[in-house]
């Protein structure tokens, strides 16, 4: 059979590995919304999650289509389908994507209009190899871990709890900080224009706008939480995330066209 | 019969998940293979080694440490779902916290395990059915969604997300938020190698700084 990568087998082989993963979701949130109802949870609450589970998704989700759209002009769509719908992440597969390239001694780019059978085949084995770690290691590592989580709690609630908080800020001021990786922008710029290592140019203000982004949708969270304390606006509970994200992402536009970006 | 009426929640959520997850390893690392039949080609195996070479251990380093990382936060089913369908830190785990603060729930109870397991479960729905509308639109979505107007909203979408989120976990633990959060703020700062790229290996790095920090906080009764 002739290759492409666009080749409908391959759209076939996808949407059935897909279809898997989306069965795997259903059988889990329908075992979850069972155990709830044997438990006599309030299923309020679990309507409540799935609605603003749902809603915060999808700017994310339209986020991972502009990256399977950017990696399918050199890898076809179906392979960024899987690769973002299965295990990947948008953060990871472009990078190990350009190392699986670079290992055949070329780009990305050299393989627009260009790709053979057997260095897309090359290039998926990369991609799925790599980030092949998590999907064997929960199962090998969940049980010990939450029996350990368990046991803390029965022994020290307190220390738990703290533990639990602990976790949660560790990871947020991980992007709390990426936030700012930009900022030396300011003083490192000459004339204005700041030129990192791979030659490419920024405005020296360009690194201000995830700092205002982030500030702006803390802020927008704050109001949601006072509008719902003062005005008894409960309602607002389920959308105040998705809210001020998408409040967030839409004034980077006028943020970005007044500080600059890329150049 | 008898022994799954015995199986607790979560051992059962144990041994569904690892039955699921293996399949789902072994259906992915199949893919490639059915493409080599398919096709009848064989892989450049000199690129395939370079390649992993220069990817795999880094991913795998990474993967390990992110797996114990995320498991507590995620809890039991979340972490087998959001394992096999990926976007974690940007997507699953977010959603998983906004859905157990909304809901009042501890991460660690049966119910706060069960809300995850809906969030991420709910969110992982979504994303594939728009990842799929997406794929099915690409020809009249392209000029859209890659449009230079739309893009900085999109390149935005991290600060947006932990902006909103970070505001309501900093603000109710502002004691134990201090000291990661300063510390990120100057690591990320004045450490060029840190960037857009290098997030996901700081995460772990936030997390074992904080669990010490808190541990001197509890030790010494500050808080």
């Amino acid at each position: 059979m002739e290759f492409h990568i666009n080749h409908p087998i391959i759209f076939v082989i996808v949407a059935v590995i897909v279809a898997a993963v989306l069965a795997q979701s259903v059988y889990f949130l329908v075992k979850a919304v069972k155990r709830a109802k044997e438990k006599g949870m309030d299923m309020t609450k679990i309507k409540k999650t799935v609605r603003s589970a749902a809603i915060f998704t999808i700017a994310p989700a339209v986020s991972i289509v502009i990256a399977v759209i950017s990696l399918s002009q050199s890898l076809g769509i179906p392979l960024p389908w899987l690769r973002l719908s299965v295990v990947g992440s948008l953060s990871y597969e472009a990078i190990a994507a350009a190392n699986a390239a670079s290992g055949m001694g070329k780009s990305l780019a050299d393989f627009v209009g260009n790709m053979d059978a057997s260095s897309y085949i090359s290039i998926t084995i990369v991609m799925t190899v790599s980030i092949m770690v998590g999907i064997w290691l929960v199962p090998v590592l969940s049980k010990e871990i939450k029996n350990g989580l368990v046991s803390f709690e029965k022994k020290d609630a307190k220390w738990s709890g703290l533990l639990q908080n602990a976790l949660f800020l560790g990871m947020i001021s991980a992007f709390v900080g990426y936030v700012f990786c930009d900022i030396g922008r300011l003083w490192q710029s000459e004339g204005g224009i700041f030129t990192n290592s791979k030659g490419e140019q920024f405005t020296a203000t360009s690194g201000l706008v995830p700092v205002l982004v982030m500030l702006i949708s803390a802020l927008l969270m704050v109001l949601c939480g006072l509008l719902m304390k003062k005005l008894k606006w409960k309602w607002l509970n389920d959308y105040a995330l998705p809210l001020s994200m998408v409040i967030g992402m839409a004034v980077a536009i006028p943020l970005t066209s007044w500080l600059g970006g890329a150049l | 019969m008898k022994n799954n009426e015995k199986l607790s929640y979560i051992d059962s959520v144990h041994r569904d998940g690892t039955i699921w997850n293996l399949a789902m390893m072994v259906i992915l690392l199949l893919f490639p293979v059915a493409l080599c039949f398919i096709f009848d080609a064989t892989p450049s195996w000199a690129g395939v080694w370079r390649g992993l070479l220069a990817t795999a251990p880094m991913y795998w380093a990474v993967g390990v440490v992110e797996t114990v990382t995320y498991i507590p936060m995620l809890g039991v089913g979340g972490s087998y779902l959001s394992f096999v369908t990926g976007n974690i830190s940007n997507l699953k785990l977010p959603c998983a916290l906004n859905a157990m603060e909304n809901a009042e729930v501890k991460a660690q109870s049966e119910e706060g395990e069960i809300i995850s397991t809906v969030a991420i479960a709910v969110s992982s729905i979504v994303t594939t059915v728009i990842i799929i509308l997406g794929v099915v639109l690409i020809v009249p979505l392209n000029p859209i969604l890659s449009s230079p107007v739309i893009k900085p909203a999109f390149d935005q979408m991290l600060p947006a997300l932990f902006g909103a989120l970070g505001v309501v976990f900093v603000s109710k633990n502002i004691k134990l938020a201090a000291a990661p959060v300063i510390l990120m703020l100057l690591l990320f700062v004045f450490v060029p190698a840190l960037n857009a790229g290098t997030v996901g290996i700081m995460v772990p790095v936030g997390v074992i700084f904080t669990l010490i920090y808190a541990r001197i906080l509890y030790k010494r009764n500050w808080i």
